[in-house]
């Protein structure tokens, strides 16, 4: 029988699979790419606890949450562009000029 | 019974279409398993009666946002050499070795029986429900959103612009 706990944890195993993602990479893109899968695993959390409570409430909460993240592609993406065309590279750890 | 078959077929895709996003070398790669997951994740929220999430997220996330990270990845057009080498070190494997008994460790925590999921009304996550949620008491986060669209619009463009003017 399927639980909200099998939800909740496979919501963790997606996050920290995001988490990985962003600490282990370098490269700006999965960096994005990453968050992305941080943010849906967040989703389905929400969506889990609202299935549970048998209340859509949290329905908007996760429809915010894709509207942020859509943002964010869009910014992050155009970042991206920016950086590439001034320094010819993705790699994050090559763009340090604010590290004093 | 139905419910176990598609919620362990489909979160175990997930899963693994996660490891492969963290795992490629070729940022293309990573977008295409990235795309799977999220159809994977559209076919759990509707187990979770989401109806209306899940066609968003198959609209929103799978449809325009993979699509915006696709054009940038081939906008770019990184060389092999730029995308840089694999390195196989110890502390790779370590770190697996570590994360599999930490897994291992949290999912020994987990004890006794699953709760079920409730019964839900009828119109539990159809567009109507929706509706009625973000039109009326979520109405101001609504608005609220549409404007950080708007910023984010403003904002990419100028970004990414070569020249403004």
């Amino acid at each position: 029988m399927i639980g909200v706990h099998h939800y909740l944890i496979l919501s963790v195993v997606l996050f920290a699979l995001g988490v990985a993602g962003v600490l282990v990479r370098r490269n700006a893109l999965i960096l994005l790419m990453s968050i992305e899968l941080m943010l849906n695993a967040a989703n389905l959390a929400i969506l889990a606890f609202a299935r549970s409570m048998g209340d859509a409430t949290g329905h908007g909460l996760a429809l915010f949450v894709m509207v942020v993240a859509a943002a964010e592609a869009a910014v992050g993406l155009a970042l991206v562009l920016a950086i590439f065309r001034h320094r010819q590279t993705v790699n994050v750890d090559e763009v340090r000029s604010l590290e004093g | 019974m139905w419910e176990a078959i598609f919620f362990w077929g489909f979160g175990g895709l997930a899963a693994a279409l996660a490891v492969l996003v963290i795992a490629m070398k070729n940022p293309i790669h990573s977008a295409v398993a990235l795309i799977g997951n999220m159809f994977c994740l559209a076919a759990l929220f509707a187990l979770l009666d989401a109806h209306f999430l899940a066609a968003i997220q198959v609209l929103v996330y799978a449809g325009a946002i993979m699509v915006l990270f696709m054009f940038v990845i081939m906008l770019l057009n990184l060389k092999a050499e730029e995308l840089g080498r694999s390195r196989r070190t110890l502390a790779k494997g370590l770190g697996l070795v570590l994360l599999a008994w930490v897994a291992v460790r949290f999912l020994a925590e987990f004890k006794g029986e699953a709760l079920a999921l409730p019964a839900v009304t009828e119109d539990y996550g159809t567009i109507e429900s929706i509706g009625r949620l973000i039109f009326g008491p979520q109405i101001l986060p609504f608005e609220v959103a549409s404007v950080l669209l708007l910023a984010a619009i403003l904002g990419a463009v100028t970004i990414a612009k070569k020249r403004l003017w």
